[in-house]
Parts: C-alpha cells; structure tokens; sequence
C-alpha cells in the first residue's frame, strides 16, 4: 500500500494536487451505445463507469414480475482491467452483488416504476476504471442513463463520496484516500434535498456525522449542475437531430427508392 | 457554507497529469499504478508582498529575503535540495541558520521516501516560528510541475524539477517587481539552490541559476565559525536516491539441518543457547560446554538473525581471530533512530558508520590477549524460542500518525527486554497504539530483512498504567496468571472454607496415623502481611538436658493428590509469583492461605520434622510424622525479635523462641565452619501508600534481624535432613536441589579487578576459601563496599537447581553455597512444587502413604524439574522487575514531591530541576560510560558520556575531561547520580536516567 503519501499535507492539499473541498474532474458521456435504450458514461477522475438500461420490457422470469409496478434488475460487472493488478471477478462476487442490491434500492424510490406494470428494466453497470468512488459514479452514470433511455424519475440521484481525515472532511475520494480515511458514500436528491442513501463501511465518529451529510449533500447540487447541463446537452443534440432528421425525411426517402 | 469546486482537467493535459509506474509488492506481484494530479495556478510563492499571490503575512517570507550574506547584497533565498537534508540536518536545525528557505514538495516528499524520521524532523522544523521556512508544492503548480522523461531516473528527474522551480522563482521574484517609470528600479532578491550535487549545480549553473554549495555558502556567512562545526563531514558527492535495488542478503543463509548434525557430532560446531548482550546490541554469546568461557558473537551477520533464547549451533572461528568483547554500551534506540522501516534492504549509513567504530574499537582491545574468548558465527538454528513479547511502537517510524488513520502501516516495535531487536509489524491501527503496551509475536526473519517480522497480537494497556505493566511483566516472564478453572476447583474440599480437623477418633481418615502435637508451644514467624504461612517451629527441653525442636510444615500432599488437575496446574506453574502488590498463586487461595496455612489458633494438618538436639545443636535423632498442629501465634521477624528481647517476656512461648535461637545461633556457625557462604543480593522493600491505591511511597532496604536468621536455619536443617532421608529410600528418583560450584573462570575478572583497584586477593578455590576471603574484603572508610562485593560474587556464581537424584552423579548432590553435601525443599509447599514432591516422596518414606508410581519415574521427575526450575527462574525475574518498576514508580513520586517543595520555597531557580541523588558504586567501565549500583534502592543504572573520553581497560578506570580538571572514574569507586525517570519520546516507555553529580557533573556531557 502507498503508505507514504499524506492524505492532506501541510499545505492544504490532498496527495493529487487537489484542496480538502475540490472534487475530480467530471466527464459525462451520453451518446448511444450499442443497442442500448439509454446509457452512460461517467468517469470522476479516474474512475469510470458506463451504465447501459434496457426496457422498460416485458419480464421474462415470473418471479420477477410485479403486476403493479416495473422491476428493476441491476447488474454490475467489473473489467478485468479497471485496477492496478490484473484480477477478474466472477458475477456471483459477494461484494458486486451488494453493489448491485445498493444501487436497485436507491433507484426503487425514484424510478417511477408503477407506471411499467409486469415489466422490468435491466440496468447494467460496466467498471472500466476503479479509483475510489465507484459507488458515486455507478448511481450517477445509472441516473444519467435511466434519462438517457427516457424513463420517468422522480428527480436526479447525485452520489459522492465523502471522508474526514482528522478534523477535516474531504470530498470524492481516491483509493488512496478511500484506504486511509473513514468514509461514507451518499445519494441525495437535488430538488428535495431528500437522501436517498448513506452507506459506509467504515467507522466515522458520530459527532462528525452531520457535518459531512451538510457537506455532501452542497456536493451533491454541485455535482447535479454538472449532470443537468450534460443531459440539456444531450437532448440538445437529439432534439436538432430530430429536428433535421424531420427535414431530411424526403430526401431519404428518395434514397431508399434510389436503391430499390 | 464551504464552497465546492468540481476541478477540470482537459484530456489534453493527460500526459502531464497522469503518472502511470508499475509496482512489486511483497509478494512479489507485479501492479500497475495509475495517479492523476491536477495542476493549479494558485500555489503560493510564500514571499510576503507578492502582487500575484496571497499569503498570510505571518508565515511569508520577509520581502527582501536575507541581506546578511555577503554574496548576495541584494538579498537571497535559498533552497536547499535533498541531500542537504539528509546530510546537514543538524546544520539546518540550528537556530543559528535562519536564511529565509524555500522548502520545495520534490524535496519534501524525496527526504520522506529516503529516511522517516529525517522527514518527522524536517516537518517540525518547517512549522517552527523561529524558522523562514516556507514550503512551496512545485509539484501542483502548472508552472513548475515537471514529467519524468522516458529513461530518466526518479532522482534526475527530482533534480530538474528542483531546477525548474528555482528558475521560477527568480523570474516569479522578477515579474512581480515591474520597473515603474520615474522610481528607482525594485531590488531584486535572488533565490540560490544550495546542493552537494556538483553535475547539479553544473546543469543549474548553464542555465543561469545561482548556486553553492553548502560549505561554500556557510563559509561565508557572518557566524560561519559556529556552524561550520555542525556541517557533517560528507564528500562533495553524495550517492544518488537509492533507486529500489533488488534485495540483496543481509545475512548468510543457515546450514541445512543434516550438515549441522553432523557438524555437531564430529565436535566441529557447537549448540547452546544465545545470549543476547543488553549493553551492547551488536555482541552476543553462546556458553557451550567446549569452551571454559562462552562463544563470542560479534556483529549482526555472526549473530545471523538468533534471538535471545533461541538454541543455535555456531561455528568457532580460528583462534586468530578470536576477540575480546568490545568495552562499550551500544544501544539500539539511539544508534538505530534514523533507520528507515520500509527499506530494509539496504543497509543504513548511520549504522555501518556505528558498525565500523565499534569493530575499529574491538580491534584496538585486541592487543589484551587475556581477555580473548572464543569467537565465531551462528550457522544455524536448532529451535526457536519465540513467544510473543512485550513491546512499544516507535512513533517515528509511523508514517501517519493520525488517529482516524485506517491504513495499513509498516512500523517499528520496540521490545521492552533489552536484550532483543526492534520488530517489524504491519498493522492498521498503528496510531491508537502509541504510549501503549502490546505484545507482538515475532513470525520470521527473512535473510534479506534487517529486522524480524513480527504481527500485533493485542493491546495491554497504557503504558506505565499499573495494570498494563503487571501484566506485561507476567507475560514477559512467561507467568501463567489464569484464574484457576473449575476443574481445579472442584479439587478442593467440598466444605470450601468451613473445613476443619475433624475431632480426634479412630475413625477419622484425617487422624489416620498422625500425631497430636496440639499441645505443643508451636508458632510461626513470617514477613510481615503474610498470608500463606507454610512453617511453624517450636522447641522445648528434655528431661535428659536435650532438646526437642520441631519444624512443622503445612500437609498440603493431604489436599493436592497426584494426578489430579490441580496437582498437574500446580506442576506447570512450579511457584508461586510475588510481584510487588500482587501474588500469582501456585495453589488455589482457599489452601495456599486458609485450609493449609498454620494460621494460628486454628487446628491444621502438618507434616512435621522432629530432631532430638544436644545443646550444643548436635543432631541426635530425626523423626518425620504427618501431625495436627495448633499454632499458638503467628508473629512477624519484628515481633518475634522484640519479644525475644524484652527481658520482661517470661511465658513459655517465648522462652522457645530464645531456645530455638540459641540453637540457630549454634546451626549457623556450625555451618559456617563447614564452609557456606554469606551471600548478598540488593533486596528492597516497597512501601506502598495503602491497600488500593498501592502508590509506592517509598523504597528501604530490606532489614535482616536475628530472627530472619533463626527462621532460615531451622529450615535449612528440615531440608538437609528430609533430603538425606528420602535420597536413602528412593536413590533413582529423590527431588533434590543443588548448587554447582561455579568455574573458576566465572571469577577471573572479578579477582581482576579487586586485585587492581583494591589490593585484595579473592581465593576461590572453595567454597569455605572464598567465604573466607569475602569476609577480608573490607574497606574501612567504606561499610557497604563489603555487600558490593559479596553481590558481585553472587552474580559469578552459577544458580541452584532441582535435580531427580538418579539423573547425575552422586559426586555433584553438593549445595556449593550453603555447603552441604545434600539439599531439598521440603518447607514451602505451598508456594513451590518441588517441595510438594518432597512430601510425597517423605511420607512413603515413613510409610504414611505408597509412592505414586509417577515419582518412580526418573524422566517424569527430570521433566517437572525442567518446568519448576524454569518456572523458578522466571519468578525471580518477575519479581525483580517488579520491583524495579515499583523502585522507577517511588522515584518519581520522590522526584515530584521535591519539585513541589521546590516550587513552594521560592519560585527563584525553576531552571534547577529537583531530583533524587543517592550515593552509588561503580560497579562497571565502558568506553562510553559508567554502570552504578544504587544500593539503597537497589537498582542498577548506566552513565553514559557522549564526550570523548580516556578508558584503561586493563585499569578499569574511565577519565572524564572537564572544565574544571579530569575527573578519573574506576570500578568500586564512590559516586553520587541523579536519578531520574524520564519518558522515552518515541515509545513512551518509562527509563530510569542516571547522571553524575559527583565527583563531576555529567549532564552535560
């Protein structure tokens, strides 16, 4: 472990150059992937995730179908080389499958699932890149991609992580940090400020509590802003698309026949 | 609220802002590494004015930099790189060296890669106020962030970026400080990169940066005189970042097991045990039985990785090479400060620096060729005798020490023996465990690992916390402590403490052939506060002017059958432990200090000894009977000799007592002519301030009275006669105890040295010989210089043991020390085990009870004796420390006391620090310090010089210049110390510090 690194130096600056309260760059990708309804790809600094949603569709397993209310199926994988040493994970892995289960009960509640009776969606989650936060970039690129594929939700679910080292409380954090600091991840929802999950795995001192929910919740509107102007993009694009594809709708007609 | 940030990094800058390296890990797995940093504009210069950057005014540097050096006239930074850190850090340390200094993140981070503690130091300079100190993270400022290039090395690429940041700053300096028309132009202060480095300040020099090194730039400072002292004496070069070499072996690796048999066998190489030196790390010893004198190890590679205890097989070098040891205390803590954890590989300049004069030194003592012993190296290991010892972490190997720190740390534990190596463990919870106690099991020592490795098995407590240290000094000596289980207990009379003698019949088991000595004046005679009170005596007069004096030992065979799981837990614990306020039963309380204590006035079992004595204490018959006794007092030594004394005292008990004394009286001289010795070993008495609280008040010297002696005679002759009875009936298998009369050799230097300081001749060629010649030993001016030396030859001497009487010679049973030809212990059963087999075996020797066919086994006797004399040895051990914490413990309540009074009496001279002084003997020389013996506390010390001194080995005398004359300190020389007791920083463990006050004050020095 890179046990010689100071999570904050005395200069204020965490071991990647950045200050106690500056999250990683952002990267929101939109476009079509595959034949997917609707996907995603979310990197925060180095790490990277692409989300691919299909349906709403009719669920094929009977105990999978809720006559009331669409169900949603998460599956995650990881790429064998999305961290440092080389190592492959099986599907039935304890620790993805709790991923998984995390990630379908903070969507539940804000995926409007009553209006796809005895329907369900599958929402597939593709580690490319793992340093630290991969909890925050599956739900956010999840959000994203639910959008992208059109489905109605309640509000966004922003997620970030958050840690304290010491006294002092960092945002999004890398592995390194992640392996030193206690931390917790959390999934608010902008509008409301409802939270929709706080997870850890970590002890944090309970007097600290609250302090980094407030901190991570002002995180969790800054990361919204960025998601809100990537999907205003995004529907953007599709919307002058839409717009020439009407245009040129003749044309191409006149394509096809050409070839007939 | 905070503000939030998300920070943009363009793909564009990718090359720049990631670093991709690859890793080994210990296991040898190879990992990819990928980390990204985000480069800013907005780290500051540090420089107070600055237009462009903000800083707090408190910490800048002053505008103008430094205008005293006279090279710079217009005023300089400066800024040091790596190598002067690591090389000059005690000039930098000087409060003498404050030119306002640049401190870059490339040095930061190289010094902590290169030496923890280093860095530890450096931090806490840089946050000095005194200090210009100011540290600027060239790494995150886009400006003079830098990329290794393709076949650069790490430390070519620290170098440049070193540079870049230099030549930042002087046009940084240069752009914030515009010319403005109509006004003089700004002086422009300039910022000098100090290296060792010569090709860096060549490259630094063809790029236009001003540069020195750093004699050249102390040379002319204005209090250069000063500090060129400081500046270590390195060359110009120093070797580069060690870049992470593949391993190399540190030690030889260990022979396989067949050839060491072999070699065994054919007498080529020798097994023992290793005994590691507490005064010197790098020396140890292995006594064989080849050699009169013990094996001499010198230097880490011949003591190849053996721990204290472990048995080793060595191989002795030719007698040309064979050394004397070195004459000089070498710690570990201090010699090893600056030792890196992580690096073990490679080997420290510091201590190859330390190995080297303590090498040129032994070669020096070579020239005493008297003083050779055998010298060799281990070539392999028999058996390790690991077990888990009691430790403290050393904080400066900590590379974080934040308490909410979770990661895993490699750390440096420190064991509280002296006598072992520091121990290497991994461990997420490093930071909560400083200032405690913990135990760590050493796991392996790898051929390539300077240090052990060892894992953290659990926390005992705060250090210095009675309990913690209770409980470290019973597993340190390895003490079982467990409460006893139920299995045991149900061992015991089922009445629990309602258990009485039954009334006197026929029918009775308990009467069952016993005597009634009910009617007999017997009492007891114990050290104050004593519960478990095995022995009572009495003595009346014969109608035929002889006299009957009686020893009665408590029957604890009665209780404790064998093969019973009390008795096999009373076998593996051997004794009972006595630490200064808790005893560690052998025994279950209800026996040790009720059903089996001769409490008085209460009826109890006894196994009695009975003699029929002349006056003249000749030994007319013996008789052994199993008996019930009652007590009729239970006195203390000082009772007992007040009543003794008191003339008005008429009654019949006491007239026993002056009867048993005058027969003692008798005893001892007769067994004084026979040649025992009159031994000393510094003894104390803790007084403690109550019951609960046991706070120590204060430490005495234990008083021996008249009756100590009475008490110790009687028993002695109760031992001798029942050794001699039950060695007559069971031949193969009698539990003895015996004495060896220790080599001549073990005396050659203390002869030595009493011959050379003092004149006086010890004659060791027995034992009556060498009593004699101790009781000469006498300085007139000097009462106590009698003790010293007694203690001093106790210390040549080798230990009693117990022994099955099959197992060795008949020509070795003797007792050397109290010269007796046989010996036991049959008085304390309570407390030892050896003594419960002695009353097994006695009552079959009088046909009370059959022998348990147990005790007709030669190798079942020889092993229980193995676990008792160990156990024994151990519980010496135990409570010694015991004692000596309780002593550090008293010594500091003393050395607070003083300090109030201090305090209250005027508050004038605070600087002079109250402290406990006492009169002391030197007992030993080094080359770098003195060992005392405080006898009043008694407790043994170290004064160490770390100015130069002379030494005369062959004199014993150490001379210590200073200012005003030489001070020359010998062996057995009156001296007075201060003692302190002060709190390692590191580990937090608690030292006793002695220092000379007379004949000169050592502080010092």
């Amino acid at each position: 472990m890179a046990s010689r690194v100071e999570i904050i130096n005395q200069g204020g600056f965490r071991s990647d150059g950045r200050r106690q309260f500056e999250l990683r760059n952002i990267e929101i990708d939109l476009s079509q992937q595959g034949q997917a309804d609707g996907s995603a790809s979310v990197s925060h600094g180095l790490t990277q995730v692409i989300v691919s949603v299909f349906g709403p569709r009719e669920a094929k397993i009977r105990s999978h179908t809720f006559h009331d209310r669409a169900n949603l199926n998460v599956e995650v994988s990881v790429a064998a080389f999305s961290t440092g040493d080389r190592r492959k994970r099986s599907r039935g892995d304890k620790r993805l499958l709790e991923f998984a289960a995390t990630v379908k009960s903070t969507f539940e509640p804000v995926v409007q699932t009553n209006l796809y009776p005895r329907s369900q969606i599958d929402i597939f989650i593709h580690v490319m890149q793992q340093d630290g936060g991969l909890l925050q970039a599956g739900i956010n690129a999840t959000t994203l991609a639910l959008m992208n594929a059109g489905i109605p939700m309640v509000d966004f679910v922003c997620a970030i992580t958050s840690g304290v080292h010491s006294t002092s409380p960092l945002l999004d954090l890398t592995t390194l940090e992640e392996n030193d600091v206690p931390n917790m991840t959390l999934a608010m929802m902008p509008k409301t400020q409802k939270i929709s999950l706080v997870t850890m795995e970590t002890r944090l001192h309970v007097d600290r509590f609250s302090e980094i929910v407030k901190l991570a919740t002002q995180a969790g509107l800054a990361i919204h802003r960025e998601m809100k102007v990537a999907i205003i993009g995004r529907a953007k694009v599709l919307t002058e698309s839409l717009e020439s594809g009407n245009r040129q709708s003749g044309s191409g007609m006149e394509v096809e026949e050409k070839y007939e | 609220m905070v503000e939030i940030t998300v920070l943009k990094r363009p793909r564009s800058e990718a090359v720049e802002t990631q670093r991709k390296f690859f890793k080994k890990t210990a296991r040898g797995k190879v990992i990819k590494v990928l980390r990204e940093r985000y480069l800013r504009d907005d780290v500051s210069c540090g420089i107070k004015g600055c237009r462009e950057c903000s800083t707090p005014d408190a910490e800048a540097l002053p505008e103008q930099g430094d205008l005293n050096h006279p090279a710079f006239p217009k005023g300089h930074y400066i800024l040091p790189d790596t190598n002067v850190f690591l090389a000059q850090m005690d000039l930098v340390e000087s409060p003498l060296f404050n030119p306002p200094m640049i401190l870059l993140q490339t040095v930061m981070e190289e010094v902590r890669h290169r030496s923890l503690p280093l860095y530890n130091r450096l931090k806490a300079l840089s946050k000095m106020d005194e200090k210009k100190i100011w540290v600027f993270y060239n790494e995150y400022r886009s400006d003079t962030a830098v990329v290794r290039q393709p076949e650069e090395t790490p430390n070519d690429r620290n170098d440049r970026g070193i540079r870049k940041a230099t030549a930042w700053y002087n046009s940084h300096i240069k752009l914030t400080r515009p010319v403005v028309r109509g006004q003089a132009p700004p002086s422009i202060p300039k910022v000098v990169l100090l290296t060792e480095d010569a090709a860096n300040r060549q490259k630094a020099e063809s790029s236009g940066i001003s540069t020195l090194s750093v004699r050249k730039y102390v040379e002319s400072m204005s209090n250069s005189t000063q500090l060129l002292d400081l500046l270590a004496s390195v060359s110009e070069e120093i070797e580069p970042t060690k870049a992470s070499a593949g391993r190399q072996a540190l030690y030889p690796e260990y022979l396989p097991t067949g050839t060491l048999m072999a070699g065994i066998k054919a007498g080529e190489l020798h097994q023992g045990h290793f005994n590691a030196n507490q005064y010197n790390y790098l020396e140890g010893s292995v006594a064989v039985p080849a050699f009169t004198k013990p094996i001499l190890l010198i230097g880490r590679e011949n003591m190849n990785r053996a721990v204290n205890g472990d048995i080793v097989v060595v191989e002795v070098f030719d007698e040309k090479e064979w050394k004397a040891p070195a004459d000089e205390v070498i710690d570990q803590d201090s010699t090893l400060k600056n030792d890196d954890v992580e690096d073990s590989g490679d080997e420290g300049e510091d201590e190859d620096h330390q190995l080297t004069a303590a090498e040129s030194k032994l070669s020096r003592s070579e020239s005493r060729s008297s003083e050779k012993q055998p010298t060799g190296r281990i070539v392999g290991i028999i058996k390790r005798n690991w077990r888990a010892y009691v430790c403290h972490i050393d904080s400066t190997s900590l590379t974080s020490s934040n308490s909410t720190s979770l990661s895993q740390q490699t750390v440096f534990v420190t064991p509280v023996s002296r006598l072992l190596p520091r121990i290497r463990i991994r461990t997420r919870q490093a930071p909560s465990l400083i200032g405690q106690k913990i135990l760590v099991t050493i796991d392996r020592w790898e051929v390539t690992s300077r240090y052990p490795e060892g894992h953290f098995v659990r926390a005992l407590g705060k250090a210095e916390s009675k309990e913690a240290e209770q409980e470290s000094l019973l597993l340190e000596f390895e003490v079982p402590y467990r409460p006893f289980g139920k299995a045991i207990l149900d061992c015991l009379p089922p009445q629990g403490d309602q258990w009485v003698v039954p009334p006197k019949s026929d029918t009775s088991p308990e009467w069952r052939g016993r005597e009634d000595l009910r009617d007999l004046l017997i009492c007891s005679i114990d050290p104050p506060g004593c519960q478990d009170i095995d022995d009572a005596l009495h003595a009346r007069r014969l109608p035929n002017g002889n006299i009957e004096a009686g020893v009665h030992i408590a029957d604890v065979s009665h209780f404790v059958h064998p093969d019973t799981p009390m008795d096999s837990e009373a076998a593996s614990r051997g004794t009972t432990v006595y630490l200064v306020d808790k005893r560690i039963d052998m025994l279950p309380a209800l026996l040790g200090t009720n059903l089996c204590s001769l409490r008085p006035f209460v009826e109890r079992l006894a196994f009695s000894a009975i003699w029929e004595l002349t006056p003249e204490a000749e030994i007319v018959n013996v008789r052994f009977t199993k008996s019930v006794i009652a007590s009729k007092a239970a006195f203390t030594y000082e009772e007992a000799q007040i009543r003794k004394d008191d003339p008005h005292q008429q009654d019949d008990l006491t007239a026993s007592i002056r009867l048993l004394n005058s027969l003692a009286l008798k005893l001892k001289a007769q067994r004084m002519a026979a040649g025992a010795l009159n031994l000393a070993s510094p003894e104390v008495k803790i007084h403690l301030d109550s019951a609960e609280s046991s706070d120590p008040i204060d430490v005495e010297q234990k008083e021996m009275r008249e009756t100590n002696s009475l008490v110790e005679e009687f028993m002695l002759l109760a031992n001798i006669s029942v050794a001699k009875k039950i060695e007559d009936t069971f031949p193969q298998t009698a539990v003895l105890r015996r004495h060896l009369p220790p080599p001549k050799t073990n005396f050659e230097k203390l002869q030595d040295i009493l011959m050379k300081r003092k004149g006086l001749k010890l004659d060791v060629s027995s034992s009556g010989a060498l009593a004699a010649s101790l009781d000469l030993c006498l300085d007139p001016s000097e009462p106590a210089f009698n003790t010293l030396v007694r203690i001093m030859a106790t210390r040549c001497m080798l230990s009693a043991e117990y022994f099955c009487s099959g197992s060795v010679g008949k020509d070795t049973f003797g007792h050397y020390g109290l010269a007796s030809p046989i010996y036991t212990h049959f008085t304390s059963p309570i407390r030892r085990y050896a003594d419960v087999l002695a009353h097994r075996q006695l009552s079959a020797a009088i046909g009370y009870t059959p022998l348990h066919p147990s005790l007709h086994s030669k190798s079942h006797v020889d092993r229980v004796l193995d676990v008792v004399n160990r156990r024994h040895r151990m519980a010496q051990m135990a409570s010694r420390a015991s004692v000596e914490f309780y002593v550090g413990l008293a010594l500091k309540a003393r050395n607070e006391k003083e300090q109030k009074t201090l305090e209250a009496s005027g508050a004038g001279n605070k600087s002079k620090q109250a402290a406990v002084t006492e009169d002391a003997f030197v007992i030993r020389v080094f080359k770098n310090g003195v060992g005392v013996f405080v006898s009043k506390l008694g407790i043994e010390g170290l004064v160490m010089f770390k100015q130069e001194t002379q030494f005369d080995a062959d004199n014993y005398t150490i001379t210590i210049p200073s200012a005003d004359g030489n001070a020359t300190i010998s062996v057995f020389d009156k001296v007075t110390v201060r003692i302190e007791v002060e709190k390692d920083k590191n580990t937090q463990r608690g030292k006793v510090k002695m220092t000379l006050v007379k004949p000169i004050d050592s502080t010092n020095l």
